[in-house]
């Protein structure tokens, strides 16, 4: 597979803005995943060269971030695996204060001359670009939290599994598509290792190993004689765990309405690939939806893309404050409405919580990249904006002076910045599933698994497509629906939700390509939350000839 | 780190195959200097400098290959990653669509290097930076912009007696400048392989004057309108689409491209006749490499010519599938244009909307290539030839096919993103809803 062939099978779908670079880094044999790396008291060392250093040249803050990357990547295509890769990226970054203006500089020789060499690029940047800096940089305090170790709760960690098992799964997955109906499936599996050392000037050395996982697939059914065709892809979603999430546990499977299977922690591949190849040669002959009003009973696995895109990025304050005005756009969420504290930006029965310490979710990390320890917080209560997502540089801005912990760079030659935490949409108090959400349904449309996603540079108006949408009359399935996609602006939708299922349904949502920032980079992030409702919502046709 | 010259390049690269046992060999070496600055609320906020290098090893017994790659190149390390490449292929897996690397061939020299963008220093970016804030200061706007620069090269050998070489040079700049009142924003990309082609106060003038008119914008109802896109404007929709001109997803019945009864649409007449869009590694405005990553040699290519699909992009594997001659994925696109400047198109619109930029593209329907989106940045409606007053953003769901049918005027070809497309006119453009968003 070549690298545009990947980069185009890999945005497929995600929640993200632009191109991943996650094939950065060297190709290595497997079983070179398993080697340990560098010693931590070693990159300690290494570390306090490059923060002696910064002090040395005047800098009034400095941390490193010495980071081990491995990757490995499973492809396959029908019956044959098109390519596993396995990559490995070491190096450190350098951020620095000096004169009241940040600078950064990285490098992949780790050695005491390397790291000192760099760091005197970084103070150097920062001098230069002090000139046209109009306020000093500040920083809300942190606490320093000594030599400390976080590691993501994985069962079966990905570098044990012999590549054989990979393929085989993957494989399987795909002769039950093409068994089922399918013309044409694609399959991969991206497996994450973050081995991450901060040090800073404040006195903190933080040793963390963090796991991400996303299996996916998208199968296609063909019309030949018509000359058309559908996709239908996963419904798993990329997770924060090891290997064990593709165990395909029956506890952790919920009945979906129309024979859809949908998961929670343990995904079935095999079993989604048979659904999935039925429901794609369905959707040939599903019938195009009529244009109008509906209510919208959303699947966690599809809102979550509507939460990314309508909640966690507009409640950026990077974003709210101007710092993306250039590429990914500002806020309709200003600091006006924060301060205010009676913005609706939902119903009463909306709240959105932020959270870097979700068991199971891709943004769980014990300390952010710039030292700070990971917590929750509530973004939205009761329907009101209580807050936004900020670091340390920032919360001095909104009156606040305890960063949030959401400060992350894609890798160690990237500088870190202000990114997405969790973004979750809490489940309803009382006890309701999806069928008895459907029951109450009179005129509406069921949307499963993420589509077409578009919205404005300050979120407010968006368009959403869908996996599979299922039309609802008088409370009950009347069959498949196609060229669905809904427009709404965001303070509407989320004032529109009625009605949340209880924590039984709730799941996570993810994506591994959120893309943000010049240079751009990708952070992996999930979105949670139960099925929900939302009254009213404008639905367009999508069909076209051309 | 240096950039390598041609024969340093091929030193290394020879040296490496030396070490090669494998049936066939091919290996890669590149590197790149890049620097940038990044602006916003008028002060400087990020700034970074990355230089790297990388020789990669593909080695190959029969169907199954293995890949390798080093920074280093001293002859031990040279030899260790040939061996790694060597171990790994004995372990993989046969590829059945494996083909044998390619013999000797001839390339064009390229035009892609400036020695003038490799030199930029750090002081020439926040020089640019300042020429934004400067004047954004003065207009009481504030910006924010993005300036990127790289030198590179990228060179390749195989055991067939392949071998090629190449430099370059990219500058790309953007700046978005907002009103202070929060009612009005301007933007303007540049791209140029050669820095003294670039005006940073042109650029900067360009955006704040777009924001200052672009100031207060009413809302007018959505629906199908006559739209003059500038180049931003239409560059990503035609990107999407010649992106899609892949042969092997058209035979599979899974592109726009393909049509009834298991065939594809080339040869046939797609959109209006005046549409021409061809690609050339050696137009003087917008050069790329003459070789593509498999040492294939890129030559001018029509693509779409009078509306007809002259091309379609086919692999080795799947030319050698269907029997024909493989032609590789242009690396730029070239759209011809008219003689109409943009000022000439606005005074020909009875009634329109000249759209600055498209946000947010992504697909909706890869069947008819529907995409949504929004204008981002400076719309406007126009009257009697004259723009009226800026009004609110749209949504639209089109398709470039679609759009292509309904063209009124070519203008003249503009440098987007290392492509040449022209200003176009174009009626009943869908635009679904309107956005609040300035």
């Amino acid at each position: 597979m070549k690298r545009r062939d990947f980069v185009q099978y890999a945005g497929l779908g995600a929640g993200a803005l632009m191109m991943p670079s996650l094939l950065l880094g060297k190709d290595i044999p497997t079983e070179a995943l398993l080697e340990p790396g560098m010693d931590a008291l070693i990159k300690k060392n290494m570390a306090d060269v490059a923060l002696n250093t910064a002090k040395s040249l005047g800098a009034t803050y400095a941390d490193a971030r010495i980071g081990r990357y491995l990757n490995q990547y499973v492809f396959t295509r029908e019956d044959k695996v098109q390519n596993v890769v396995n990559t490995e990226s070491f190096g450190i970054g350098i951020r620095v204060i000096a004169n009241g203006t940040w600078g950064f500089a990285s490098t992949n020789s780790v050695t005491a001359d390397g790291i000192k060499k760099a760091t005197e690029q970084a103070v150097a940047i920062a001098k230069a670009n002090s000139k046209i800096q109009k306020e000093p940089v500040k920083l809300a305090p942190v606490n320093a939290y000594g030599e400390v170790s976080w590691k993501t709760p994985i069962k079966k960690d990905f570098k044990e599994v012999p590549v054989s098992e990979k393929v085989d799964l993957l494989l399987s997955a795909n002769a039950a598509a093409l068994e089922n109906g399918a013309d044409y499936v694609n399959s991969a599996l991206f497996m994450i290792n973050e081995q991450k050392y901060f040090a800073s000037t404040d006195g903190s050395y933080i040793d963390q190993d963090i796991h991400r996982l996303w299996p996916t697939f998208r199968v296609t059914a063909i019309d030949k004689s018509a000359g058309t065709f559908k996709t239908r892809e996963n419904m798993s979603a990329p997770v924060g765990m090891g290997y064990e999430y593709m165990d395909g546990l029956e506890s952790e499977k919920l009945e979906g309405p129309a024979g859809l299977r949908l998961y929670r922690n343990s995904y079935d591949m095999v079993e989604d690939a048979t659904v999935a190849a039925k429901q794609a040669k369905e959707k040939l002959t599903a019938k195009s939806v009529d244009a109008g009003k509906y209510d919208l009973v959303l699947e966690p696995n599809h809102l979550g893309l509507t939460i990314h895109e309508s909640v966690g990025h507009p409640l950026e304050l990077d974003r709210v404050l101007g710092y993306e005005a250039n590429y990914a756009g500002t806020s309709f969420a200003s600091l006006d409405k924060l301060k205010s504290g009676n913005f609706k930006y939902g119903s009463d029965v909306v709240n959105l919580v932020a959270d870097k310490t979700q068991v199971g979710s891709l943004g769980a990390v014990g300390y952010d990249d710039e030292g700070v320890k990971t917590k929750k917080w509530d973004l939205v209560r009761n329907g009101i904006l209580t807050n936004f997502q900020a670091i340390r540089d920032q919360v001095h801005m909104i009156d606040q002076n305890e960063s949030h912990g959401c400060c992350y760079a894609q890798s160690w030659d990237d500088v870190q910045f202000q990114r997405m935490p969790n973004v979750s949409l809490e489940p309803g108090k009382d006890k309701y599933s999806i069928s008895e959400m459907i029951k109450d349904v009179e005129k509406g449309i069921y949307i499963a698994g993420r589509g077409s996603y578009s919205i404005d540079q300050q979120r407010y108006n968006f368009q959403f497509g869908g996996t599979v949408f299922y039309e609802i009359k008088n409370g009950e399935i009347v069959g498949m629906l196609e060229d669905v996609a809904y427009q709404s602006n965001t303070q509407e939708f989320w004032n529109s939700c009625v009605k949340i299922c209880d924590e039984s349904d709730y799941r996570l949502f993810g994506t591994f390509f959120d893309g943000k920032g010049q240079p751009s980079q990708s952070s992996a992030v999930s979105h949670g939350s139960s099925t929900a409702r939302f009254n009213d919502v404008n639905v367009i046709n999508t069909g076209r000839s051309i | 780190m240096a950039i390598y010259t041609k024969e340093e390049a091929r030193k290394i690269l020879e040296k490496a195959l030396s070490f090669s046992k494998a049936d066939a060999c091919e290996i890669n070496l590149s590197g790149y200097n890049s620097g940038n600055i990044r602006y916003a609320r008028n002060t400087v906020s990020t700034s970074g400098f990355s230089s790297n290098q990388s020789l990669a090893v593909q080695s190959s017994f029969g169907k199954k290959s293995g890949t390798a790659t080093i920074d280093e190149f001293d002859d031990a390390s040279l030899e260790k990653v040939v061996r790694r490449a060597e171990e790994l292929a004995n372990l993989s897996p046969e590829n059945p669509e494996f083909m044998e690397p390619l013999g000797p061939q001839m390339y064009d020299e390229s035009i892609t290097y400036s020695e003038s963008t490799a030199n930029i220093t750090p002081e020439y970016r926040a020089e640019v930076s300042s020429k934004s804030i400067v004047p954004a200061d003065a207009k009481d706007v504030t910006a924010a912009g993005f300036l990127n620069d790289s030198a590179g090269f990228s060179a390749m050998i195989n055991s067939k007696g392949l071998f090629a070489y190449n430099q370059s040079t990219d500058l790309e700049f953007t700046v978005t400048m907002r009103t202070n009142d929060g009612t009005g924003s301007g933007w303007v990309s540049r791209d140029f392989n050669d820095v003294s082609k670039f005006d940073a106060d042109e650029a900067a003038m360009t955006a704040i004057d777009k924001a200052i008119l672009s100031k207060e914008a009413k809302a007018i109802e959505p629906g199908k309108y006559t739209v003059i896109l500038e180049p931003a404007a239409s560059a990503d929709l035609l990107r999407n689409m010649f992106r899609s001109l892949d042969a092997r997803s058209a035979d599979e019945g899974r592109s726009f491209m393909s049509a009834a009864d298991g065939k594809n649409k080339l040869g046939q007449k797609i959109v209006d006749e005046r549409v021409s869009i061809y690609s050339d590694p050696l137009n003087t405005e917008v050069p790329t490499s003459t070789w593509n990553g498999e040492g294939q040699p890129l030559k001018k290519t029509s693509w779409i010519e009078n509306g007809v699909v002259k091309n379609l992009a086919y692999d080795r594997f799947w030319a050698k599938e269907k029997g024909v001659e493989p032609v590789p994925f242009p690396s730029n696109a070239i759209m011809a244009g008219g003689d109409a400047s943009l000022e000439e198109l606005i005074k020909s619109t009875k009634k329109g909307i000249l759209v600055t930029r498209l946000w947010y593209i992504r697909s909706v329907d890869p069947q008819t290539l529907l995409y949504t989106g929004l204008t981002r940045d400076g719309t406007f409606y126009i009257e009697n030839g004259e723009i009226k007053y800026p009004v609110k953003n749209f949504r639209f769901n089109e398709s470039p096919i679609i759009m292509l049918n309904n063209l009124e005027t070519l203008g003249k070809q503009v440098r987007i993103d290392g492509n040449l497309i022209p200003y176009m006119k174009i009626r009943d453009f869908t635009f679904t809803s309107l956005s609040d968003a300035v």
